[in-house]
């Protein structure tokens, strides 16, 4: 089974969401995601600045194989790109809960959070 | 019900992530797909492609057969084992499949055509075949694994008998063997150095349980298209099928021309093309911007338009390359469509890697 981290939150398209300490998000794609996808040779991240709603596609994760798209989690604004996946985006496969991370936002309603899943309630997506 | 190779608990074993391939469920990779396609170019690895269709002819007259079948001539191959690479046209022009012919002797003839167009193969070889007295063998009870890379023809050697071992060393390009239960071929899908051997179902366990033995790794269908790609192969149903020509395809260097009596299949069709000139053609893709070609993606230069018909990103390279159907007279550089943005690709010869050195200036 996937590592899965108990502190963080989930959506059904595969990102994770992190609540850091000042009340900004850090996302990344799941263990599970970067898995299905294989080895990735490109990222297309946001533009820092960019004020995106929930659901709204941001990202581009590439491999090999297929592209796919990356959502955003909750409304918000874009604040840091990992810009380390320009020249590494193999850190996704290898370490997605951390180094591969995608982006940093501000949310503008943190009570979104509380709509998106918990690590076992991803895990039971996951089984539909 | 897919089907099943007679090493599908080899693939198990070894790790497989198992996808379904033209109704075969075989492994797509074994952990990376990127680590096995590095294999292949710095060291060996083996793929099992017993989901291709062995096919013999017996006959006298298979030669004239053939001749009448095939856009390239087997009346080129002369000596025991030599192989030829031939598009199989239908009368309009459109490619069935593409092939590989072995001449074994006057009277025996061996194809090897693809998984995917197996049944259409089957059906168009019996009606073509009505006129002759041949006699067709699928060859189901063989399997057929791919052993490629650097190392590979030296690994698969050292697991042979002294005496086979000596007629497998003396093979020379393009040529297959017939070593006790073997047929070792000196062909490829990689651009690598290698063998295409075909050997009892029954027996196909063990001779790769002996070239894992000998450090060659299994390699899954993923890397085979990458690496394939790199090597400017093409691949049927992507780069070509029965709606394109050989002539916009790259294959014009497979067509036999001479002799002008030859009356083969799809002939009248493709010199008409010919002859009121080809208007597009099959080039090679480097993207220059980031991003990764795919198949499909909309390619524009000055004079028109064109299309990715396959395109990965390059793991030799570490840059995203394609092979495109475009107008015959681009230039240089083209743009390519990538999800609303055009970004820039240069136009090359489709070759990008061969024994493991890159082909671009």
């Amino acid at each position: 089974m996937s590592n899965l981290p108990a502190d963080l939150k989930y959506t059904s398209s595969h990102e994770w969401v992190r609540t850091n300490s000042d009340g900004t998000l850090t996302v990344g794609i799941t263990d599970h995601a970067q898995e299905l996808l294989g080895d990735l040779v490109f990222v297309e991240l946001p533009e820092e600045g960019a004020v995106l709603s929930a659901g709204e596609q941001c990202t581009v994760v590439e491999s090999v194989k297929a592209a796919s798209d990356v959502y955003v989690p909750v409304d918000g604004e874009i604040i840091a790109i990992n810009a380390d996946l320009e020249g590494e985006p193999e850190l996704v496969n290898s370490d997605p809960f951390d180094a591969g991370w995608l982006f940093r936002m501000q949310p503008s309603d943190a009570s979104q959070l509380e709509k998106l899943f918990d690590a076992d309630a991803y895990l039971a997506s996951l089984d539909d | 019900m897919p089907n099943r190779t007679a090493l599908y608990d080899h693939h198990l074993a070894a790790g497989a992530k198992i996808v379904d391939f033209a109704g075969w469920e075989m492994p797509i990779h074994y952990g990376s797909q990127v680590q096995e396609h590095h294999q292949v170019r710095t060291a060996a690895g083996m793929f099992d492609v017993s989901h291709m269709v062995v096919v013999d002819l017996h006959g006298t007259q298979t030669k004239a057969f053939l001749q009448k079948l095939l856009a390239n001539d087997v009346a080129k191959l002369q000596k025991t084992g030599k192989a030829l690479y031939s598009a199989m046209l239908a009368e309009d022009g459109g490619v069935i499949d593409d092939l590989i012919a072995y001449y074994l002797n006057d009277d025996f003839y061996r194809l090897v055509v693809n998984a995917g167009t197996r049944d259409k193969d089957l059906a168009w070889l019996e009606k073509q075949m009505t006129d002759f007295d041949i006699v067709m063998t699928v060859r189901d009870d063989l399997s057929m694994i791919a052993v490629q890379g650097p190392t590979a023809m030296q690994a698969v050697q050292s697991v042979l008998s002294d005496e086979d071992r000596t007629k497998v060393a003396d093979l020379g390009v393009f040529y297959g063997v017939q070593v006790s239960e073997l047929f070792v071929a000196r062909t490829g899908y990689t651009g690598e150095a290698g063998y295409e051997i075909m050997l009892p179902n029954e027996r196909i366990g063990d001779f790769w349980n002996q070239l894992l033995a000998v450090d060659v790794a299994p390699i899954g269908l993923g890397a085979r298209d990458t690496l394939r790609l790199e090597a400017g192969m093409n691949l049927y149903g992507s780069d070509m099928d029965e709606s394109t020509s050989p002539l916009v395809s790259g294959m014009g260097w497979t067509i036999a021309w001479e002799p002008e009596d030859r009356d083969f299949i799809g002939r009248k069709a493709i010199q008409t093309e010919k002859s009121r000139g080809v208007s597009q053609k099959l080039v090679g893709l480097v993207l220059l911007d980031k991003g990764v070609l795919r198949g499909h993606q909309k390619v524009y230069c000055e004079a028109g338009e064109g299309e990715i018909t396959s395109g990965t990103f390059s793991p030799t390279l570490s840059k995203s390359i394609a092979l495109a159907r475009v107008p015959a007279s681009i230039g240089e550089q083209c743009e390519v469509e990538i999800r609303g943005k055009r970004l820039t690709a240069k136009v090359v010869k489709p070759v990008f890697v061969r024994n493991g050195q890159s082909q671009l200036d």
